[in-house]
């Protein structure tokens, strides 16, 4: 019971965290956050015991894309106009 | 005016997903092949991991569509970075002292995982496509710490194509041998939890992994090092 209100809030962080990086005019921080909201995502698959899903999801989304993105953001500018 | 064109549009498709959600039957049985899959799965293949026998036997044939989309967007992200003239001024440093020597722990203890991974994949969660990324991300760490650090494209790029092709040799040898495009009976399929089992299972995740590995490691390599360091 307290582990489904756990993963409750997960999820409740993982809306909230979408918002802030689509609102905030820093991509870094909005990276950074989609990079988060893919270590979540993970945890939320691990739980509901796909664990492949949630070792490509850890690997991919928080890992690689995050970092691609990074890259891209270095590239460009940080900030939003 | 945008704005409200986009509710309409919005609350349109909102509208037919919720119609078609609601003629999903829930809480009912309502498998076709997939009672097939996983009541025999363990049976057919005697892999202990069900999600690899059904990815890289009973679907092998997307994975290998999967594989070559993979191969089509890196390569075309090579040529759109070859072709690029519009690199900005980006002068890449020398990582710190702490995380020069945490990447190079890591750096084989990452490898080692991946393949291990790749290599366990009828056995434990995970595989080819896993197991590849955990390699991309160690070459990676290497990347963004030490700028001497340049791995051999040629090499990398001959593995891929190698493993590559070694996937699609051994769907060739069961279409010869086994009676279908990769086929699980050329090779004896062994004891269940074994490492040596599951037939041809293992070795196409082999494949799978060294080629995304090695995708991956190139692609994040043109990506970092491309831009020419200013002097």
């Amino acid at each position: 019971m307290i582990l489904e209100y756990f993963m409750l809030l997960l999820l409740i962080l993982m809306i909230g965290l979408a918002v802030f990086a689509v609102e905030t005019r820093d991509l870094l921080a909005a990276v950074l956050a989609a990079g988060f909201i893919s270590l979540v995502a993970s945890i939320v698959y691990l739980y509901l015991q796909a664990p492949d899903v949630a070792m490509t999801e850890a690997a991919i989304g928080a890992g690689l894309t995050t970092l691609i993105f990074i890259i891209a953001v270095r590239k460009t500018e940080r900030y939003e106009k | 005016m945008r704005k409200w064109v986009a509710i309409v549009f919005l609350a349109f498709l909102g509208f037919f997903m919720v119609k078609i959600v609601a003629t999903f039957p829930f809480g009912e049985e309502n498998w076709g092949v997939a009672k097939h899959y996983v009541d025999r799965g363990i049976e057919e293949n005697r892999g202990s991991n069900l999600v690899t026998s059904i990815v890289v036997n009973y679907r092998g044939f997307d994975t290998l569509g999967e594989v070559t989309v993979l191969f089509l967007a890196a390569t075309a992200l090579a040529f759109l970075l070859s072709t690029c003239r519009c690199q900005k001024k980006y002068n890449r440093i020398e990582g710190s002292l702490i995380l020069k020597t945490a990447a190079d722990t890591l750096f084989p203890l990452l490898i080692l995982f991946g393949a291990y991974i790749f290599i366990h994949g009828h056995l434990t969660p995970g595989g080819g496509f896993q197991g590849g990324t955990v390699i991309a991300s160690a070459v990676m760490l290497m990347l963004l710490s030490r700028l001497s650090f340049h791995p051999n494209h040629r090499a990398l790029s001959v593995t891929e194509g190698l493993a590559g092709m070694a996937f699609v040799l051994i769907g060739l040898a069961g279409l010869i041998w086994g009676g279908s495009f990769l086929a699980n009976n050329i090779l004896p399929l062994g004891q269940w939890n074994r490492l040596f089992s599951a037939g041809v299972i293992p070795l196409i995740y082999i494949a799978v992994g060294l080629k995304v590995g090695s995708e991956l490691s190139g692609l994040i390599t043109d990506m970092i090092a491309t831009t020419k360091e200013e002097k």
